[in-house]
């Protein structure tokens, strides 16, 4: 049965900003959603409150909301659009839950508009535990396998207690009911572990639910992906298996396609249970994930979740086997059948069919513990990574540690020299799963562990267990020849082992071993994934690389233009690369070039099979890309490698790519280093005649010492070379810049730290500008709502700006200008400066397509990331205006005046961490970046923007009630009128002695409460921070008085992200949020289309 | 330094194929040589039923799973009492086995069994190789000493090939033995054993039936002489344009109206019964994802396939056959491949695919209830 006819709109839900346990893989299939809806001749309203987004883009649905996904918000759009239909299974949890607020609250009923693609009970009996344990029972009446663990649910702390001793003591496992990403779950082994878990677990969920479960620690864990649809047909897309057993979130485990230690018989009664759950589950159509834990002892099987909905291991799945998951979802919701829909891939075979891999494919998650010092790095049920990199090899030693390299951070691929300390000791530490357990577990192996003795310590299957045996006895292989020969290289190829590898431990250089292998004729071919084994021919050029014997590329006749993406998601490298890249991609393929794309991370668009013309799934380092370079080039003419889309990751390969005579396209390696090389800069800088704050670079302390002393505290330090402000500081003292020298690992002759004085109180811009050698296009002019000194990553910011004149923008306009040609870019920069004393500081020039292009290109309705992968390949700005790619006049600094103003907001991971006593970590911003994500709120008015953009990031702002005040005393002064204001509005002030003594001189009342330092009144008064757990506080204001004495306001501001009150931590935060509140209060805020934006902003310029 | 386990695993190895394509590789298994049919196998689980299938007789079998050997060998899961395939080609063999059930190394009990094998070649490429100029002869040869490659070529020309093969008898039972059913007995059932599977019987016993496997060359009498409720035709190797005997048995059957099913072979046999013909594909089928859909109910079923030859009978009309008519009951929605028949005017039926599923998923466990139904409506 084909298409339904009933349905003409559909409403989709995205999962709104980046976070950990839910990130761009929801991109990748609402995307993939939208567009086959869009294709089916339906019209598609999008909601998403993330601009870095392709499914955002407005090509990609018929009306695009970028509002907050909250229910009243999507209530908004659905009273404006009234689609006929909600599509809320491809947006993570955030669209399922939401969808099923607007079933509970009736609108759905009240505006008529269907749920498709999963039913309200399906959705509770998948997500409710104690209804899923049903299921799970039914399941096992039916057809004899599968069981629950142990368990009991609990609504209060007394129910928690008495649970435990009904499984029969610890540990146990806790979960919170209706989390994302497990949150808030982990294993309680006493009873303070139990309360703190439990407690927070409550809190956590929507229901106050949580379960107490029997521990299954160490057993093995697996994952199958289903899809059915509505004639009962049902297939298995992939299995699954966990490398890190039981224990550790599958998110933050390395996992492996297809399963390795199955038989056929445990595998069937997997798929077995499968099946019989989806179907009691009553998932009709669409896509589910469930997750097995399984005994290794005897092969009890129990069935730990399911997923009524695409999930990260759906996008992980979909990329492992080619099998497009979220794109065949959306056909079965309005009405296609399994046998109806083609393989995409082989086109002559129909979806109804299982995908069989001839290949392994391994993911291994991407972890920022380096930007959370206090948190605790054991690996739990919560999943705290931040990205992944996926594989994809012959065999699983290729695959892995291809996927080990693709992590791109420093140690996480094994290192097979020098002493690999004691065995005993590094078998203890292989104990505790965290980030570097792989390598510890070899290192164990190396100091002369058995695998036995691995096993015990690990629980890892032995059959991994020999896989890292065997990559230790090539190694040693490796080590003791007497010379490299073409059977040792190949040997090791095959293993996955990279040239760097073999360099370092033959003690030769990487291009020399690289040399010595293309000398004896030892390079990779490329296979493809095809989904079924290469029974049948394939159509689809998605590659993976192997040292076997035939290749497929097929040879082509158009120029090829190759981009390199940006690898594993990471703090400080996200999505928003992804998504130039993608854009690059489709502007070059409409300008007639072959595109290549070269990625290596699973959750996101570039990796989709259909972005490009090619696809070839690698690590992005050096080895890997000159191997696809020289493959490419053996294929066809190859027009150039684009550099400057993917972030620091393809930047940082540019220069090496030259050397070995690759065409860089775009901004050449010289003009990179001109704008990241302090010297160099400071030349263009000179020579243009702009100011930058003093400044100097150290090797040592003494010369640290000394500029500071010049220059004068505070001075803001860091390494050179790095994203994401990684180890970046301000130091207010001697005594904290001598420790910090001492404690940097990053700092070394070649590597010196650079000490800039810190511009207090000054006003931060940065720009987003295109320049092709003759003329700037300026994108953008984004002004941030936070000082200086807190990251552009983490700070809010406004576009267009909100408090520049005419004058600054001509100032900036010229600058950047000035930048743009004395650096000798061709496309994309991104420039930060600081506005101080009307003095414009250079902060620093970023030649690559920054974090905001995405906000920039969506805020001023032009495609920067396009116009710039054109401009790399020889267009120019005019040629571009005509061409209508860029507007025929004005840009991006002269916007109407009444175009939107667009906010741009940071999300922060805070509540995912804990610290080893189990507290929570610090929420004050910095100059470190630490934001997961980001979201964009748009209206025509800053307040409105302003207060979209919380209610999208954190949720919404208060109108009324309760506001906690209490700021450093540097910010008393900024803070009398934005305090009179929430006054005026209503709000009840509560506020330290301190501030309210300041308050009350300005004749502002506010209510004296006690300090935590000060404990409970004699009369039993609250103390803030009780106040805030009780739930009696709406609103937190509170700056952290200087940066040496951070732990002033921790407990409040840990107890506001525990209980999810807003907590301002910044004077320039208030006030935005005051006019935030001032546009809630004053009536109705409306939604409107990004499509509309853009109309009425090209109307208003003609 | 280099342990034994890889040493061991580097005794070198050839595999040549028909139209002169040569694989370098290493032993696996026994070293020595071996001769069949090249043939692809496309599951990625289940690599000890696959060897012990009856099927397999004769054939070289390709598997596209780079990693083979991972769970060993257990006592439970063989589907006959011996290894098959005439030789095995792997790409990655496990060095560990690791599972609960295992009992044994993949490469030890290949050795015992004399199964001569080449690891470590692109089977990818060979796979592809196999798909665009179809099933070939091969030969493998492993040892210290190999002769030069014409030499081998030549000897791999020798091997008769798959067509016109009759080898059901070299495969199945020669004395009758019967399966007891699991619980209570309900029916008889006379299998015609062309190289039947251990899980097949077992999923007839598990429906309270009892199974009387006779010998390949089991005549009509021998058949009735159990005193049957229904009559089982069997899978097995070789070409179903030389199963003449078996096909006339299934003749007298029909005749006599018993409830019959078959499988694979059996589907052949059936086929050729009514009057059509077979005829043998490019490269067959192989594995445990085909998409196979029931034209009655028109639900998909994923299943599990070994089969080189098909029947050739009309997919869009029912035909009229010397026992009445007859339909096409299942097809492969990957290549339009006959996958079943079924009699309108008779209890027979029969299925080209495994719904015996070993290995492979269970989705097509139906058709032994169906087989059931046709017992129980005889006897009502």
């Amino acid at each position: 049965m084909p298409k339904r006819t009933d349905i003409q709109s559909v409403l989709v839900i995205g999962s709104g900003p980046i976070v950990i346990g839910q990130a761009a893989e929801f991109d990748y299939s609402g995307t993939q959603a939208c567009r086959v809806l869009k294709t089916e001749g339906l019209r598609v309203i999008l909601v998403n409150s993330n601009p870095a987004t392709i499914m955002t883009d407005p090509e990609i649905a018929d009306a695009t909301y970028v509002e907050p996904i909250t229910p009243e918000f999507v209530e908004k759009i659905i009273a404006k659009e009234r689609p006929d239909a909600l599509l809320p299974t491809l947006g993570g949890q955030t669209a399922l839950n939401t969808a099923i607020s607007l079933h509970d609250n009736g609108v759905l009923e009240k505006y008529g508009v269907e749920l498709i693609g999963a039913n309200v009970e399906a959705i509770n009996k998948g997500e409710d535990r104690d209804l899923f344990k049903d299921v799970v029972e039914e399941v096992r009446r039916k057809i004899g396998h599968g069981e629950s663990a142990r368990s009991v649910i609990c609504h209060t702390m007394d129910e928690v207690l008495a649970g435990v001793d009904e499984l029969g003591g610890y540990p146990v496992v806790v979960r919170p009911s209706f989390t994302m990403g497990g949150a808030g779950s982990g294993f309680a082994h006493d009873e303070d572990e139990l309360r703190r878990i439990a407690g927070q677990g409550l809190t956590l969920s929507p229901t106050t639910e949580v379960l107490l479960e029997e521990s299954i620690l160490g057993w093995k864990e697996y994952e199958l992906e289903l899809m059915r649809d509505k004639n009962d047909n049902v297939v298995v897309v992939c299995s699954i298996e966990n490398f890190d057993p039981m224990g550790v979130h599958t998110g933050d485990s390395i996992t492996v396609a297809p399963a390795m230690t199955l038989t056929d018989r445990e595998y069937q009664t997997l798929r077995d249970i499968g099946i019989a759950v989806i179907r009691e589950v009553g998932v009709d159509t669409g896509g589910c994930n469930i997750q097995f834990a399984v005994n290794p002892e005897d092969g009890r099987v129990i069935v730990i979740e399911m997923n009524p909905r695409v999930s990260r291991s759906s996008a992980l799945a979909s990329k492992a086997t080619g099998f497009p998951i979220a794109k065949i979802a959306a056909k079965l919701a309005v009405g296609y059948t399994l046998d109806e829909i083609p393989n995409d891939i082989t086109r002559v075979t129909p979806a109804s069919f299982e995908p069989t891999l001839d290949y392994v494919v391994v993911k291994a998650p991407r972890f920022a513990f380096e930007k959370f010092p206090s948190a605790d790095s054991t690996l739990t049920t919560t999943m705290k990574s931040v990205g992944e990199a996926m594989a994809i090899g012959r065999n699983f030693t290729e695959a892995f540690q291809k996927a080990l390299r693709s992590l791109e951070k420093k140690g996480s691929h094994f290192t097979f020299v020098g002493d690999p300390g004691d065995k005993a000791e590094m078998l203890r530490e292989a104990v505790r799963p965290t980030d570097g357990r792989i390598n510890a577990v070899m290192q164990a192996i190396r100091a002369g562990a058995t695998p036995e003795e691995v096993f015990a310590h690990t629980k890892i299957d032995p059959w991994f267990v020999d896989q890292l045996f065997l990559l230790k006895e090539i190694a040693d292989d490796l080590a003791a020849a007497p010379e490299l020969t073409a059977d040792l290289l190949a040997e090791a190829k095959r293993h996955g082992f990279s040239d760097q590898q073999i360099a370092e431990i033959r003690g030769l250089r990487e291009d020399v071993v690289r040399e010595v292998r293309h000398a004896l004729g030892i390079r990779p071919v490329y296979k493809t994934v095809d989904t079924c084994a290469a029974e049948f021919a394939a159509t689809t050029p998605y590659f993976y690389s192997s040292y076997d014997e035939e290749s497929e590329v097929a040879p082509r006749e158009k120029p090829a233009v190759i981009i390199l993406g940006s690898g594993p998601n990471r703090i400080g490298q996200g999505i928003e690369f992804d998504y130039s890249c993608v854009h690059a991609s489709f502007a070059l393929s409409d300008a007639g070039y072959e595109t290549v794309m070269v990625n290596c991370n699973p959750e996101t668009v570039s990796t989709d099979y259909d972005t490009s013309d090619r696809l070839y799934f690698e690590p992005l380092t050096l080895e890997d890309v000159l191997e696809i370079v020289h493959a490419e080039q053996q294929a066809g003419p190859v027009a150039g490698v684009i550099v400057q889309l993917g972030g620091q990751t393809p930047l940082g390969l540019s220069q090496a790519l030259k050397d070995n005579g690759v065409p860089v396209v775009g901004t050449p390696p010289e003009a990179i280093h001109a704008a990241e090389d302090r010297g160099a800069f400071g030349r263009v800088l000179k020579e243009a005649g702009l100011p930058a704050p003093k400044h100097g670079t150290a090797t040592t302390f003494t010369e640290a010492r000394a500029i500071a002393d010049e220059i004068g505290y505070p001075v803001l330090v860091r390494p050179s070379y790095v994203l994401g402000g990684r180890g970046m500081e301000i130091v207010y003292d001697e005594t904290r810049l001598a420790s910090y020298i001492a404690e940097s690992t990053e700092i070394s002759p070649s590597r010196p730290v650079l000490v800039d004085r810190f511009l207090d109180d000054a006003l931060e811009i940065d720009v987003d500008a295109l320049y092709d050698g003759e003329e700037l296009y300026l994108g953008g002019v984004m002004e941030h709502i936070e000082e200086a000194g807190i990251h552009s990553g983490d700070s809010a910011c406004a576009l267009p700006p909100i408090t520049l004149g005419g004058h600054d923008i001509k100032r900036l306009r010229a600058s950047t200008e000035a930048i743009a040609r004395g650096v000798g870019v061709r496309g994309l920069i991104n420039i930060q400066f600081a506005l101080s004393g009307d003095i414009l500081y250079v902060l620093e020039a970023n030649p690559r397509a920054s974090r905001t292009v995405p906000f920039t290109s969506k805020a001023t309705a032009v495609p920067l990331a396009k116009a710039a992968a054109r401009i790399s390949l020889g267009a120019t700005v005019a040629e571009l205006r005509a061409e209508g790619l860029l507007p025929a006049r004005g840009d991006g600094g002269d916007l109407p005046l009444d175009a939107p103003i667009s906010v741009k907001e940071a999300v922060l991971p805070w509540s995912r961490f804990r610290d080893i006593h189990g507290r929570g970590v610090d929420t004050v911003l910095g100059p470190e970046m630490r934001s997961t994500g980001e979201v964009m709120g748009i209206d025509s008015a800053f307040g409105t923007a302003y207060a979209k953009s919380q209610a999208g990031a954190y949720g919404p702002l208060p109108t009324k009630g309760r506001a906690f005040i209490s700021v450093a005393n540097r910010d008393k002064r900024s803070m009398i009128f934005p305090a009179r204001e929430l006054v005026a509005h209503g709000f009840d002030l509560l506020a330290t002695s301190g501030t309210a003594e300041v308050l009350k001189r300005n004749g502002i009342n506010a209510t004296v409460v006690r300090k935590q330092s000060e404990g409970t009144g004699p009369n039993g008064e609250k103390t803030i921070v009780q106040l805030i757990h009780d739930g009696e506080v709406d609103l937190i204001v509170n700056t952290p008085y200087g940066t040496g004495g951070r732990l002033d306001g921790y407990d409040i501001r840990t107890a506001a992200v525990a209980r999810s009150v807003p907590c301002l931590t910044t004077v320039q935060a208030l006030a935005a949020a005051v006019q935030g509140i001032d546009a809630l209060n004053r009536g109705e805020v409306g939604v409107r289309s990004l499509q509309e934006h853009a109309q009425h902003l090209t109307a208003a310029r003609d | 330094m280099t342990t034994s386990t890889r040493g061991a695993a580097r005794t070198p190895a050839v595999l040549v194929l028909e139209d002169g394509r040569i694989f370098r590789g290493r032993a696996y298994g026994a070293v020595g040589e071996t001769f069949g049919e090249a043939v692809f196998s496309t599951g990625m689980t289940g690599y000890q039923e696959t060897l012990t299938d009856p099927s397999y007789h004769r054939q070289v079998v390709v598997m596209t799973a780079p990693h083979v050997g991972n769970t060993g060998v257990n006592d439970d899961d063989p589907e006959s009492r011996r290894i098959w395939v005439a030789g095995y080609v792997v790409r990655d063999p496990a060095r560990v086995p690791s599972n609960w059930r295992s009992r044994r190394p993949l490469d030890e009990e290949l050795a015992a069994q004399g199964v001569v094998g080449i690891s470590g070649i692109d089977t990818r490429a060979l796979t592809r190789h196999l798909r665009e100029r179809g099933a070939m002869r091969v030969g493998i040869f492993s040892g210290a000493t190999v002769p030069d490659d014409a030499a081998l070529l030549a000897r791999v020309r020798e091997v008769p090939p798959m067509q016109g093969a009759d080898l059901a008898a070299e495969v199945a039972t020669t004395e009758p033995y019967v399966v007891p059913a699991a619980g209570e007995k309900r029916f008889t059932v006379a299998a015609v054993d062309l190289g039947i599977k251990g899980m097949t019987a077992q999923r007839m016993a598990q429906r309270g039936i009892e199974v009387h496997v006779l010998p390949a060359n089991a005549t009509v009498d021998d058949v009735y002489a159990v005193e049957p409720d229904g009559v089982f035709f069997s899978n097995g190797p070789g070409d179903p344009a030389t199963a003449d005997h078996p096909v006339s048995v299934m003749r007298a059957v029909l005749e006599r109206g018993t409830p019959l099913f078959g499988i694979c072979f059996g589907n052949q046999i059936l086929g050729r019964a009514l009057g059509f013909g077979t005829y043998k594909l490019k490269y067959g089928h192989r594995g445990i994802n085909q998409p196979v859909q029931d034209r009655t109910t028109g639900k998909v079923e994923v299943t599990s396939h070994n089969h080189g030859f098909a029947v050739d009978a009309p997919l869009d009309q029912v035909s009229d056959t010397p026992f009445g008519r007859a339909e096409v009951s299942h097809v492969c929605l990957n290549d339009n491949v006959v996958e079943g028949l079924r009699l309108l005017d008779k209890p027979a039926f029969s299925v080209q695919y495994h719904p015996e599923a070993a290995a492979g998923p269970h989705d097509a466990a139906y058709l032994f209830d169906r087989f059931v139904s046709l017992m129980e409506g005889q006897r009502a």
